[in-house]
């Protein structure tokens, strides 16, 4: 039974992180974590006639994989909960068509896969389910012609503008292990301090990323060092600054422990700008590499992070502000202490 | 000494100390590619009335279609984006530009079929431009007759 | 010459845009909006067309040409038929730009598919 130890946080109990799948796009397989990922993919049309297609295809992959690699069948798992970042959530609701799991989507923007651990995580420590897969995907191609401009447009792009990543991540969560603990959540609210650069993600994400790190520290009387890392999911460089600044405004030194997913998923020389970004972006980089880390027990607590900006085409064309959302998950190896 | 960052004065700390690209240069490439893609335009021109014989107007006509084939063909060709990337307005103006932001969309949302997706967005950056272009001449029109 | 002033002219132009997309925020095609309404109504005022003799094709390729050919194609017309010149004048001057770009645009879309980014 979960406890809440304060207006947004609650200690979870027997809640298990079982195993993960992934597939990435090229250049993310270039990236550091290229030789973790389940599939790397040349193509990124991944067979299919419409990159909408390609991510929905990623997406039940993703969760195939991650299911198969827990050592059960479609028909074991309670629930997925999912999202991803195009309109209507398609990539996710035509993925779930052909898997047969009771589905709820869900849309956080680029927070989605912690919001969905979250909600997972909360469901099966009620004992209201055994098992539960929470997943996420995004695709450079589908963001880009349904946010910004057409590919082949001739204009250039802005140094803090990010790349959306060809990445779609699952997260099998089961009420037994082995597996790494699910050991709390803190919810995020919404915070808007009036960004409307939608070029500028990181900006806009930064003080919401704050918010639920802080509320978090706070509600559980946790100092950052706590933690081994605080993973954030798609601050990128710009934005990860100013989060860590925000943070210290309110007496938290996250500089030490802190990474950020939007970071690490590219080469360190690959023509970015701030970073990558997407709701796949977390998925993976937790998927593949940090959630095997903290199973070896080379990590042992991990904070996950993913952050959102809850913007549409439309609210900006208006003249809206961009609000930012983050979730936050924590995650310990080894026995319940 | 850094301001204690407030919803009310964030915007303005980040459009400050965000991360901007070079001006000078900026200014440099865009007008270097624009400055060519132009001289390429009076090249046209004077092919269009010393070989073909054409009169200046129709050799102007003759140099705009042109350059617009050539924007529909490097766009097409997946070229123009990367031009783009390093002349910015020198690649925007010039009326490559035009035929690109035509071309762009209509190849993009082919997968939506031929008539809603390449129909429909084909002007939907170049829409705009016809729209208020064309209301403006009219304007122009009344003008030319009333003064 | 007149090469170099083609050159010199019509980087100038390109420049000015530059300055837009750096300086401001103003989308690409909120800019371009503004490059032809810019050349319809410096046409109006006569101050255009010195700029067009002068700099020849650095004046006629940038948008703001296109709307100089609006501008001219519109108020030649009428002064030639009155009002109905002045509505179908410009359409009627810039119509082989408009169908090339319809034309080619379709053609492009028809033969090519777009490409990721690397």
């Amino acid at each position: 039974m979960s406890r809440r130890t304060g207006k947004r946080t609650f200690a979870l109990t027997g809640v298990y992180a079982v195993a993960a799948g992934t597939v990435v796009g090229d250049m993310e397989g270039k990236g550091p974590f290229g030789p973790y990922y389940d599939r790397v993919l040349k193509d990124d049309l991944f067979g299919e006639k419409t990159w909408e297609k390609a991510e929905s295809k990623m997406f039940q992959f993703a969760v195939d994989k991650a299911i198969e690699k827990a050592g059960l069948k479609t028909g074991d798992v309670d629930c997925l909960i999912g999202g991803d970042l195009l309109n209507q959530i398609i990539s996710s609701s035509f993925a779930a068509r052909e898997l047969h799991i009771p589905y709820l989507g869900i849309y956080g923007a680029c927070s989605t896969f912690s919001e969905a651990t979250l909600l997972g995580g909360l469901l099966i420590d009620s004992r209201s389910m055994d098992c539960a897969v929470c997943a996420t995907s995004t695709h450079f191609s589908t963001a880009e012609r349904q946010y910004r401009m057409p590919l082949e447009l001739g204009t250039g792009r802005t140094p803090t503008a990010q790349r959306t990543t060809t990445a779609a991540g699952a997260c099998v969560l089961r009420s037994r292990g082995p597996g790494v603990r699910v050991t709390g959540c803190t919810l995020g609210e919404i915070v808007d301090w009036h960004i409307k650069d939608a070029n500028n993600m990181g900006a806009a994400m930064a003080p919401a990323a704050a918010d639920t790190i802080a509320a978090h520290l706070l509600e559980t009387e946790r100092a950052p060092g706590y933690y081994d890392c605080i993973l954030t999911g798609d601050l990128g460089h710009h934005g990860s600054e100013v989060a860590i600044k925000l943070l210290r405004q309110r007496g938290f030194d996250i500089s030490k422990n802190h990474a950020d997913c939007g970071i690490e998923i590219y080469p360190a020389d690959a023509d970015v700008q701030s970073g990558g970004s997407g709701c796949g972006c977390s998925a993976v980089v937790f998927g593949a590499f940090y959630l095997k880390e903290l199973m070896n027990g080379r990590i042992n607590r991990l904070l996950l992070v993913s952050t959102g900006a809850l913007l549409s085409p439309t609210s900006t064309l208006q003249g809206e502000t961009i609000p930012g959302i983050a979730h936050a998950v924590a995650f310990e190896s080894g026995e319940e202490g | 000494m850094d301001p204690t960052l407030r919803p009310e004065n964030y915007d303005a700390y980040i459009q400050k100390n965000m991360p901007k690209s070079n001006l000078i240069w900026d200014l440099a490439r865009a007008f270097f590619v624009g400055g060519l893609i132009c001289t390429l335009g009076q090249g046209l021109n004077a092919l269009g009335m010393e070989v073909f014989k054409l009169s200046e107007d129709q050799a102007g006509m003759l140099s705009i279609v042109v350059l617009i084939f050539l924007g529909a063909l490097l766009t097409g060709l997946g070229v123009y984006d990367v031009l783009g990337k390093f002349a910015g307005a020198g690649s925007i103006v010039p009326i490559t530009g035009f035929a690109n932001s035509i071309v762009a969309p209509a190849m993009e949302f082919k997968r939506e079929g031929y008539v809603l997706g390449v129909g429909a967005k084909m002007f939907a950056i170049a829409g705009p431009v016809l729209v208020y272009g064309t209301i403006l001449s009219v304007a122009a029109g009344i003008a030319a007759l009333l003064f | 010459m007149d090469y170099v002033y083609a050159f010199l002219v019509g980087g100038a132009i390109c420049a000015v845009g530059q300055v837009l997309i750096s300086k401001t925020n103003l989308t690409p095609a909120r800019i371009l909006v503004m490059y032809v309404s810019a050349g319809v109504i410096l046409t109006v005022l006569g101050l255009y067309q010195p700029l067009a003799d002068f700099g020849g094709a650095g004046a006629t390729v940038p948008l703001s040409g296109f709307g100089f050919s609006l501008a001219k194609g519109a108020m030649e017309a009428a002064q030639q038929e009155g009002i109905a010149g002045a509505i179908t004048g410009g359409l009627s001057k810039t119509a082989a730009g408009i169908t090339a770009a319809v034309l080619f645009g379709y053609l492009a879309a028809v033969l090519f598919n777009p490409k990721s980014k690397k």
